[in-house]
C-alpha cells in the first residue's frame, strides 16, 4: 500500500529533481553571459553580442521554470514534512529566509532589467544588473546547500525538548561538509552548462549554421569543460573524504561493503543484495577503495554491518555513485579531446560534434544522480541522527498526496517536453533567421514576427 | 535578544506586509492575465498587455515566498496548521502559477501555432491561482471549518479575489497603456470594481455573522467610532474610482495613475479590515502569534538581517520600476 509517507518521498523526490535541472543550468549559465557581455563591452565585436543574445532567450526560459518549480518547493516543507520545520525550524528557518532575502529578490528584479532593459539602462548598469542576476542565483545555491549539508552533518546547536535551538551561526552555515558540497555543486552547475551549451552550439553548426557565434559558444563552452571537469573530480575525491568522516555509513553504500574489512577493493561493478548482505557479479580492482579513501593500501574501511537498522539502501546509492563518477570521466575525455582538436585542427569533425549533441543533457544525469547519492545516502535520517523521514512526514491521508503528486508528474512531463523541443527550435530558428540574434527586439519579446516564410513553416511542426 | 513578545508582533506586522505587497504586486499581474482578450484579432493587444507586465512578474511573486517564509520561520506551529488544512487548493494554485511563470516565456518562444495555446495556458494559470488563492482566504477566514456553508464562504471569497484581481489589474493597464487597449481597460475597470464594491459588501456582511468575535470587535464603543473610518474610507474610493473612470481617458493622459493609486488604497483598507478582525491570531479563534512563534534566537537572527536587507530591496525595486516606467508598448526585450 501507498502510504502518505511514501507518497510524500516520491513528491518531494520529483519536485526537487525537478526544480534542481534548471538552477544548475542558470547558475553557471549567468556567468557565461557574463562574460560574454563584458567581453563585448570590451572588445566592441559583435559576435559576442550575437551570442549574448542567443542564450540570454534560453537562460530566460530556464530561469522561467526555475523560478515555477522554486516556489512549489518552498512550500513542500510545510505541506508534507511539518516535522521538519517542528523539530529543525528554528535553524532551517533563517537560511531560507536568508535566501529569499538576499538571493531571490536581488536575482528576480534584475532579471527584469537585464532582460528588458537593454536600450533602457545604459550598458554599464545593464551589464551590472547582468552580473548582480549571476550573484543571486549563486548566492542562493549558497544559502540552499548551507542548509542541506546542514542536515547532512548538523552543527551548531543544542537540542531541547526534541527542537533544534541554534548556539552558533557560524558553525552552523560552515558546518563540516558544507564547503565540499558548496563547491561540488557550483562546478557542477558549471559542467552542466557547458556541456549544454556545448551541444547546441554543435546542433546549429551540423544544421548548416555558418554564423562565427556559434563556433565561438562552442569553444568557449568546451574550454570551461576542459577546466571545470578535472577540478570536480578533485573535489569529488575531497568529498567523499569528509563523507567518510561525517556519514561512513554512506560511504559503505556507495563502495558496496558490507562488512568492514582491510584492503577494500574499488568495485566497478556488482548487483548489491540487500536480502542477502552481499554483493553478486563483483567485479572490482583490488585495495583501490581502500588506497583511495584511507590513503593506505590496506586500510580499514567500515561495512555496512556496523549500522544494523540504520543504513540507506545500498543499490540505488552504489549505482547513481558510479553513474556520476561514469558521466564526470567521459565530460573529462570528451572535453579535453574537443579541446585538443580546436588546438590541433581549428575545428571539430561532424561525428565530434554529434557526440556532443548527443551530450547535451549529460550534466543534468550527473547532477542528479549524485543527488541521488546524496540524499539517498542519508536515509533513514532527514537530518542526521537528529531527525527520522518518517517522523517529520504529514498526517495527510494518501489520497490528498496522491492528487497532488499526479498533478505535479503530469506537468513536470509535459514542460520538460515542451522545455526541449523549444530549446532545440530556437536553436533552428537562429539557423535560418540572422535576425533571431540582430533584428530589433520587439514589444513583447515575440520573435514569431520575422517575416520569413521559412520560419513560419519552422513552426509547424 | 528582543523578547519574544514584541518579536511575535514584529513578524506578524512583516508577514502581513508582505501578504500585502504580494496582492498588489502579483495582484495586478494575476489580474492583467485574467483580462487577456483570447479573440483571434486581440493579439497585438495581448502582446502590449504582457510586456507591460514582464519586467516584473518574477520579482513580485517572490513577495508571496517571502510571505510563506515568513510564516515558517517565524510562525512554524501555524505554518503546519493552515498548510495541512489547504493542502489542495495550495497545490492547485501552484500549478496554476507554475502555467503562468511558464508561458510567459515559452509564448515569445515556441513555434508560430502554439503561441495561442500558451496565452490560453497563461489565462487559465492567471485564474486558477486567483480562484485558488481566494478559496483559501475564505477557508482561512472561516477558521478551517469543515462545514458546506464554510465552502461557500470560500468559493465566493474566490470570486471576489478574481474581482479585485481583474481590478488593479484594469487599472494597472490603464496607467500603461494608450489608444484602443486603454479604452478596453477603461471598461474593464468599471465593470470589475462595480461587481468588486458587491463582493466587498457581501463579505463585510458575512464575516461578522459567522463569526461572533468579529462582530463585537467591530462594534466595541469608543473604537467603533475610529475603525468606522475604514470601511467610509473603502466605499468613498470605490465611488470616486467609479466617477473618474467614466471620465477617462482624458486629454494628454491625465490622470491615467489615479485608478491604480486608488485602487491600491481600497487593497490597504480592505487588508487593514481583515487583519483588525483577526489580530493577534495567526489562525482565526485557534492559535495566537504568541503560541505560534518560533525561538526568539532564530527570530532576533533573521530580524537583523531584514532590517538591513528589506530597505535595499524596496529601493532597487523602486529603481526597476522607475526603470521601466511609461507606457508599456516601448518596452523591448533582451
Ligand atoms: C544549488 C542550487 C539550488 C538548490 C539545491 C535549490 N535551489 Fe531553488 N533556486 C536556485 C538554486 C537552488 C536558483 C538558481 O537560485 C533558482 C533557479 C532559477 C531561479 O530563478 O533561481 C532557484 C529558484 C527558487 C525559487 C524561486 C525564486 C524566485 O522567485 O526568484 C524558490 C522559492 C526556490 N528556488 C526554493 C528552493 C527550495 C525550497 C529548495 C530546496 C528544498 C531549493 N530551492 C533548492
Ligand atoms: C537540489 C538538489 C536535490 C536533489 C536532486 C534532492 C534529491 C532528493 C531525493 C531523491 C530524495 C529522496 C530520498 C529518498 O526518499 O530515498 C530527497 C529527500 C529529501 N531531501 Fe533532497 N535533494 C536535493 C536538495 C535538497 C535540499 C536543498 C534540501 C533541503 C533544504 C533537501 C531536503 C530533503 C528532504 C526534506 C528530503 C526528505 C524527503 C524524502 O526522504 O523523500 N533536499 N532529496
Ligand atoms: C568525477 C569524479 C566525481 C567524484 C569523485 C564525485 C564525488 C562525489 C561524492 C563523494 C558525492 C557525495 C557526497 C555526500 O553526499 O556526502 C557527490 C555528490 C554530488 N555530485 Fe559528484 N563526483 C564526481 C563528479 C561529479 C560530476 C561530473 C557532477 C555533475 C556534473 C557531480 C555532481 C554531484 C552532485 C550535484 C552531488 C550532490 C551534492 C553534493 O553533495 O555536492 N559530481 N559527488
Amino acid at each position: 500500500m501507498l502510504d502518505a509517507l511514501i507518497l510524500s518521498r516520491i513528491q518531494f523526490a520529483a519536485n526537487i529533481s525537478f526544480h534542481i535541472l534548471f538552477p544548475t543550468i542558470t547558475i553557471a549559465m549567468c556567468w557565461f553571459l557574463v562574460f560574454f557581455k563584458i567581453r563585448h563591452d570590451m572588445t566592441g565585436n559583435p559576435i559576442w553580442m550575437r551570442a549574448y543574445r542567443f542564450w540570454v532567450k534560453v537562460f530566460a526560459l530556464s530561469f522561467a521554470l526555475g523560478v515555477v518549480s522554486g516556489i512549489t518547493m518552498s512550500f513542500q516543507f510545510g505541506t508534507n514534512w511539518p516535522g521538519f520545520m517542528e523539530t529543525v525550524g528554528n535553524i532551517a528557518g533563517p537560511l531560507l529566509g536568508y535566501e529569499v532575502l538576499t538571493a531571490f529578490f536581488l536575482e528576480a528584479t534584475f532579471l527584469g532589467i537585464m532582460l528588458f532593459g537593454i536600450k533602457r539602462v545604459p550598458n554599464k548598469v545593464h551589464t551590472f544588473a547582468t552580473i548582480l542576476v549571476a550573484i543571486g542565483t549563486s548566492l542562493s545555491a549558497f544559502w540552499i546547500l548551507a542548509l542541506d549539508s546542514w542536515m547532512q552533518t548538523p552543527a551548531g546547536f543544542e537540542m531541547r525538548d526534541g527542537v533544534a535551538y541554534p548556539t552558533d551561526w557560524f558553525a552552523i552555515v560552515f558546518n563540516p561538509s558544507f564547503p565540499y558540497r558548496l563547491s561540488h555543486m557550483l562546478l557542477a552547475s558549471g559542467l552542466t552548462a557547458s556541456f549544454f551549451i556545448a551541444g547546441i552550439s554543435a546542433y546549429r553548426i551540423l544544421k548548416g549554421d555558418t554564423k562565427k557565434a556559434p563556433r565561438l559558444s562552442l569553444k568557449v563552452a568546451l574550454i570551461v569543460a576542459a577546466i571545470l571537469a578535472p577540478t570536480q573530480a578533485l573535489v569529488g575525491d575531497f568529498h567523499g573524504l569528509n563523507t567518510l568522516e561525517h556519514q561512513p555509513a554512506k560511504i559503505a553504500a556507495i563502495e558496496g561493503i558490507w562488512h568492514t574489512e582491510r584492503g577494500a577493493p574499488l568495485l566497478l561493478f556488482a548487483l548489491p543484495d540487500q536480502q542477502n548482505k552481499t554483493n553478486h557479479y563483483e567485479i572490482g580492482i583490488p585495495n583501490l577503495a581502500s588506497l583511495i579513501l584511507t590513503h593506505e593500501l590496506d586500510g580499514e574501511l567500515k561495512g555496512l554491518n556496523e549500522f544494523a537498522g540504520e543504513h540507506p539502501p545500498v543499490a540505488p546509492v552504489f549505482w547513481s555513485f558510479r553513474v556520476m563518477v561514469g558521466l564526470g570521466l567521459l565530460m573529462l575525455g570528451l572535453s579535453w579531446f574537443a579541446c585538443y582538436h580546436f588546438y590541433r585542427r581549428k575545428g571539430l569533425p561532424a561525428w565530434l560534434l554529434k557526440v556532443l549533441v548527443a551530450t547535451t543533457f549529460s550534466g543534468w544525469l550527473a547532477t542528479l544522480a549524485g543527488w541521488y547519492v546524496t540524499e539517498i545516502g542519508r536515509q533513514p535520517w532527514l537530518v542526521t541522527g537528529i531527525l527520522k523521514t518518517q517522523d517529520a512526514v504529514t498526517s495527510l491521508p494518501p489520497s490528498k498526496v496522491g492528487f497532488s503528486l499526479t498533478l505535479y508528474l503530469i506537468v513536470y512531463a509535459f514542460l520538460l517536453y515542451a522545455y526541449t523541443r523549444t530549446v532545440f527550435l530556437m536553436a533552428r530558428k537562429a539557423i535560418k533567421v540572422e535576425e533571431f540574434e540582430t533584428l530589433e527586439p520587439q514589444a513583447d519579446g515575440n520573435l514569431s514576427h520575422v517575416s520569413n516564410p521559412q520560419t513560419t513553416h519552422e513552426g509547424s511542426h | 535578544m528582543m523578547d519574544a513578545y514584541w518579536l511575535a508582533i514584529i513578524f506578524i506586522g512583516l508577514m502581513g506586509l508582505s501578504v500585502l505587497v504580494y496582492a498588489i504586486l502579483d495582484g495586478y499581474d494575476l489580474g492583467v492575465g485574467i483580462l487577456l482578450p483570447m479573440g483571434e484579432a486581440d493579439e497585438a493587444q495581448r502582446d502590449t498587455m504582457i510586456a507591460s507586465i514582464g519586467p516584473f512578474w518574477d520579482a513580485n511573486e517572490t513577495w508571496l515566498v517571502l510571505a510563506v517564509g515568513i510564516m515558517l520561520i517565524a510562525f512554524p506551529a501555524a505554518h503546519s496548521v493552515v498548510l495541512f488544512h489547504l493542502y489542495i487548493p495550495v497545490a492547485i494554485m501552484l500549478i496554476g502559477l507554475i502555467m503562468r511563470g511558464v508561458a510567459f516565456d515559452f509564448r515569445a518562444k515556441a513555434a508560430v501555432d502554439h503561441k495561442l495555446a500558451w496565452d490560453r495556458t497563461f489565462k487559465a494559470g492567471s485564474l486558477l491561482t486567483t480562484l485558488a488563492q481566494g478559496y483559501m482566504l475564505g477557508l482561512y477566514v472561516m477558521g478551517f471549518e469543515a462545514s458546506l456553508s464554510a465552502h461557500l464562504f470560500a468559493l465566493l471569497s474566490g470570486l471576489g479575489v478574481t474581482l479585485a484581481y481583474s481590478y488593479i489589474g484594469a487599472a494597472w493597464l490603464i496607467m500603461k497603456t494608450e489608444g484602443e487597449l486603454q479604452k478596453r481597460a477603461v471598461t474593464w475597470a468599471k465593470l470589475s470594481g462595480r461587481l468588486c464594491f458587491i463582493g466587498v459588501l457581501a463579505v463585510c456582511i458575512v464575516n461578522p455573522m459567522v463569526n461572533p468575535g468579529v462582530f463585537d470587535r467591530w462594534f466595541d464603543f469608543p473604537l467603533v467610532m475610529f475603525v468606522l473610518l475604514i470601511p467610509a474610507l473603502c466605499f468613498a474610493a470605490f465611488l470616486f474610482n467609479d466617477l473618474l473612470l467614466k471620465r477617462l481617458p482624458k486629454v494628454n493622459d491625465r490622470h491615467c495613475w489615479l485608478p491604480f493609486l486608488l485602487v491600491v488604497a481600497i487593497f490597504i483598507l480592505c487588508f487593514s479590515a481583515l487583519a483588525f478582525s483577526f489580530f493577534p491570531d495567526v489562525v482565526p479563534g485557534q492559535m495566537s502569534i504568541w503560541q505560534a512563534a518560533s525561538a526568539p534566537e532564530s527570530l532576533t537572527v533573521i530580524l537583523i538581517g531584514a532590517l538591513v536587507v528589506v530597505p535595499v530591496i524596496l529601493a532597487y525595486t523602486a529603481f526597476s520600476y522607475w526603470v521601466f516606467r511609461g507606457k508599456a508598448s516601448s518596452l523591448n526585450y533582451h
